[in-house]
């Protein structure tokens, strides 16, 4: 079962550096589809069902959906954005933060020693088990989550109407 | 659990380096915007790792509400950028300068 996690793991990381150096928007979004498979495949590895049909259902299906939406309407006739651009010692600079930042990171995780669970409950991560705790402790996020989602169904109503005032 | 819980950490951190280098560097706003659902996406593998190592569900709920974040944000996010292209015509955050001092 081990290179199936390797096998994920190289689909999500080649994939996601495929997102970000892709010139068009539109191969971006559809090689961050395909990462966000990849990712659900190790969610289905760690015994998370659930959250890994949600994934593919809403990041896969809705969001990228959205995305793909808004790139045609927009970006159709728009010249393809060169990477090589005169600030290229920026761009370094930025790769090079981010890089730094990562391997002191990972050197502190290196170091968590975390002492796994090994006995097993029944139903971890199936819908049933999920769905208990989201009624029972963490019902007012729930419900709080709610609102969030009205506020942004009517903050984008308003934002893409017509005319911005 | 398949693996340890530290390689999760691993590549959590790879992916949300990836999505952050892409902020930095790209100029597109919808590049942008998808940069951060990948690293948004980074954190939710995190959190799953660790509640497979800790057989908890907990963790399963926190990824649940990410999620839920996750596609306000994107709504919000898209509304934004097309108000933005109706009004100056562009996706490309330099030339949205206009806070600049």
């Amino acid at each position: 079962m081990e290179y199936l996690f390797y096998t994920l793991a190289a689909v999500a990381l080649i994939s996601g550096a495929l997102v970000v150096f892709q010139t068009h928007p539109l191969r971006s979004a559809l090689w961050l589809i395909v990462n966000f498979f990849a990712v659900a495949g190790l969610y289905l590895l760690a015994h998370a069902e659930f959250i890994a049909a949600i994934q593919i259902i809403v990041y896969a299906g809705a969001i990228m959906v959205l995305f793909l939406f808004v790139i045609m309407l927009l970006n159709l006739r728009q010249p393809e954005e060169e990477l090589a651009r005169p600030r290229l010692g920026l761009k370094i600079a930025g790769i090079t933060l981010a890089v730094i930042s990562a391997v002191l990171l990972g050197m502190g995780f290196a170091k968590v020693v975390i002492k796994p669970v090994t006995e097993m409950p029944v139903g971890l991560g199936n819908t049933e088990s999920v769905a208990r705790l989201l009624f029972t402790d963490y019902l007012l996020p729930f419900e709080v989550t709610s609102v969030l989602l009205l506020v942004a169904i009517v903050g984008s109503v308003v934002l893409a109407k017509a005319k911005l005032r | 659990m398949v693996v340890p819980v530290n390689y999760y950490l691993g590549l959590s951190l790879a992916l949300f380096t990836l999505g952050a280098i892409g902020v930095l560097i790209r100029r597109n706003i919808l590049i942008i915007l998808m940069c951060i659902e990948m690293m948004l996406n980074a954190v939710n593998l995190a959190f799953i790792g660790f509640a497979d190592a800790f057989k908890a569900v907990d963790g399963q709920i926190f990824v649940f509400f990410v999620m839920t974040v996750a596609a306000a944000e994107v709504a919000v996010g898209l509304a934004l950028v097309i108000a933005i292209y109706r009004n100056r015509a562009t996706v490309y955050v330099d030339d949205l300068n206009i806070l600049k001092w």
